[in-house]
């Protein structure tokens, strides 16, 4: 420690000259600039390497990025797909949201998937239980149990974390495959249609119209789920921002011993930061099943609670970052459900298309909190 | 010798080969943990190695070339981890997570056109004169080579890790990689290489399961093994004969959950399909009842990032 003298300015710092290497410096503040600039520079640099990895697998890059993050908004149809885009942002904002001041507290929700099925199945089960109802109550009940529902899967690694230090990602994840089953037996079992001649998956939500979750404005693809997603992006911000709550998340995450000699609660907070993102993928779920998707199939989970993952590093796992990263987010679902019919590239390649994304986010972040420096090396 | 339709020594040598895939993947994440690097994308690596392995196998017609082939693909995936996180310094949970999505991604891109194939079939190892022996030949010596190898394996690390001077490093540098660096070791270095070596046991665990559980590819083969992999390391407690144990746990509740459902139990069967991952749970809670901190035998350092500041 100390003692040294500080190292003169300039490149050449040693009498000896070894082979000039790239050093890695830790700057003494986070830098504002590189913040703000990594998500675009991650984008632009999963472009270019997406477009390597399409060009391998045959296709014209030029043309397949310009199908992905183009055509969806000002392409030829655009006025139907510019709707799909708020359908897909919707959910992933939403449980991003939740997943982000988990993360921000050091706490690793990663079951959001199995949340989300949860929230679904819930919500759905209210409905499908006073089928055929025409109350108006029955949609805000129902918007209840979902939430509740997620919330509900969300404490049982959060509880378990509390009182016997179990690793919340384990059980979280875990709880997804066993989710993922019941989701199966709430197709094929409890909620099937009993007028559905057999088939799996239940009662379709369209011909429901008091529990349905139709589109208030069409061309915009804005449903119930779609204004939840964006309010809570807004509560979220002033949470983290104005509250007492934020700050005490923002302290769990970034100094632990502090936030406990602040009064912090490690066991509150891992219970608030559970609870929130398990009722915001709940909510993700009931929206979704009682709109786009239309009803408890067993195929009717898609992954957005892993991608939501994702979307919250995508946006620096601030609220309102994270609210236009899942619209970034959902240009790559429609573009690539694009991409993929008309030039026939396959679902994975979107896939993996966004693992880069998260690659090259971690890696580029390395420049908000250290720099690289051109030094001689010692000999 | 039959209990409601399962006999048990078919079960034991089953159970054994269930085993593997999990038990070669914990072993390799065993070592990584041990020197401070918490890798998540155990699963990721898995099933990246399943493809590497079915594809070298069904083009060269030979599954030790295939299992080689695993063991390099899923090393090669774990560099990216070990770029990422020992380089650029990244967030080891976020990059792990990126790791698994990103591998289930390339696997089901890269195993378009492999569905329905045939591996080349890995036999059994011992002449079927002990084999056929009652009782022990089915368990004792009716397995193929990997099942040897994944509990040779276990002896090994359990050798290397607790008696040789490599053991000793990796461990110093699990345990306090600022007390380590002083020492003169290169920090980042070492568990570059701990990272590339548990990619390549996960790698041959997903081979495993490509080519000799399944075998065949389908999409998403390994279907959450690496996460139960994770969970084994910490019901272990960091040990490898633990790690052997918990496997041989878990893929003796696997197998009996399949048998039962063979055997019609009564039990609806997706109760029975999520018996494994309750019980991981329930495992997981009752290793980590009680023991807070270091007295569970976590490595120190684990998930912290070490950046040599002089």
């Amino acid at each position: 420690m100390g003692g040294q003298p500080p190292k003169p300015p300039g490149i050449f710092v040693d009498r000896k000259w070894g082979p000039v290497v790239l050093r890695l410096e830790k700057r003494p503040t986070p830098s504002r600039f590189w913040l703000y600039a990594t998500p675009p520079v991650a984008v632009i640099l999963t472009m270019i390497a997406g477009g390597i990895l399409f060009a391998a697998m045959g296709k014209n890059p030029v043309e397949v990025i310009r199908t992905i993050f183009w055509d969806p908004m000002f392409g030829e149809f655009a006025f139907y797909l510019r709707g799909q885009l708020l359908v897909k942002a919707g959910p992933l904002i939403l449980i991003a949201i939740g997943l982000a001041l988990g993360f921000r507290a050091g706490i690793w929700n990663i079951g959001a998937e199995g949340q989300y099925i949860m929230g679904a199945i819930f919500g759905a089960s209210v409905g499908l239980a006073v089928f055929p109802t025409e109350s108006r109550w029955i949609f805000p009940v129902m918007i209840v149990a979902g939430a509740f529902g997620g919330w509900l899967w969300a404490m049982i690694p959060a509880i378990l974390k509390t009182r016997f230090n179990t690793n919340e990602i384990l059980v979280s994840l875990m709880l997804v495959y066993v989710a993922e089953t019941i989701l199966a037996k709430a197709s094929t079992g409890f909620l099937k249609n009993p007028e559905g001649m057999g088939f799996p998956g239940s009662r379709n939500f369209s011909g429901y119209p008091a529990a349905q979750n139709a589109f208030l404005y069409e061309p915009l693809g804005l449903h119930w789920g779609g204004v939840a997603a964006l309010v809570t992006g807004v509560l979220a911000w002033v949470l983290l921002t104005r509250h007492q709550a934020g700050f005490q998340i923002r302290l769990a995450g970034q100094a632990p011993r502090a936030a406990r000699f602040h009064g912090v609660s490690p066991a509150r907070l891992v219970v608030l930061c559970m609870g929130i993102s398990g009722a915001l993928a709940g909510l993700a779920g009931m929206f979704e099943v009682t709109g786009p998707a239309g009803q408890i199939s067993i195929d009717f989970n898609t992954g957005y609670g892993f991608t939501a993952i994702i979307v919250a590093f995508l946006g620096r796992l601030n609220p309102l970052g994270i609210v236009l990263a899942g619209f970034l987010m959902a240009l790559t679902y429609v573009g690539g459900e694009m991409a993929s019919t008309n030039l026939g590239l396959p679902d994975a390649a979107i896939q993996v298309f966004q693992g880069m994304l998260l690659f090259f986010l971690l890696g580029v972040d390395v420049l908000t909190n250290y720099r690289f420096r051109l030094a001689v090396g010692a000999l | 010798m039959d209990f409601g339709g399962i006999n048990p020594v078919i079960l034991i040598a089953t159970l054994m080969a269930s085993a593997v895939p999990i038990l070669l993947a914990a072993l390799g994440e065993t070592v990584v943990e041990r020197s401070g690097v918490l890798n998540l994308g155990v699963e990721g690596m898995m099933i990246i190695g399943a493809l590497g392995g079915f594809v070298v196998a069904v083009q060269t017609g030979s599954p030790v070339l295939g299992f080689i082939g695993g063991a390099v693909a899923g090393a090669a995936l774990s560099l990216i981890f070990a770029a990422l996180t020992q380089v650029f310094l990244a967030n080891q949970v976020a990059t792990g997570l990126a790791l698994t999505l990103f591998g289930l991604g390339v696997s089901s891109l890269g195993g378009q056109g492999y569905n329905g194939i045939k591996p080349p079939a890995t036999g059994q190892l011992l002449p079927d004169a002990l084999a056929d022996l009652p009782v022990v030949g089915p368990i004792l010596f009716g397995h193929d080579w990997v099942v040897y190898f994944s509990i040779a394996m276990t002896a090994v690390l359990w050798w290397v890790l607790k008696a040789t001077r490599v053991g000793l490093v990796i461990r110093a540098v699990g345990e306090s990689h600022e007390a380590a660096h002083a020492l003169g070791y290169k920090v980042n270095r070492i568990r570059l290489m701990c990272i590339a070596f548990g990619g390549a046991m996960a790698g041959i665990g997903g081979a495993y399961v490509s080519l000799a559980r399944v075998p065949q590819w389908v999409d998403g083969i390994t279907s959450g093994a690496g996460w139960i992999a994770l969970a084994i390391v910490v019901f272990a407690s960091w040990r490898p004969w633990r790690v052997l144990l918990g496997a041989w746990l878990f893929g003796g509740i696997t197998v009996l959950q399949l048998n039962l459902q063979v055997a019609g139990s009564g039990i609806p069967v997706e109760y029975l399909s999520m018996a494994p991952y309750l019980i991981t749970i329930l495992v997981l809670v009752v290793m980590s009842a009680g023991r807070r901190g270091k007295a569970n035998g976590a490595p120190a350092a684990l998930g912290q990032n070490f950046h040599a500041s002089r």
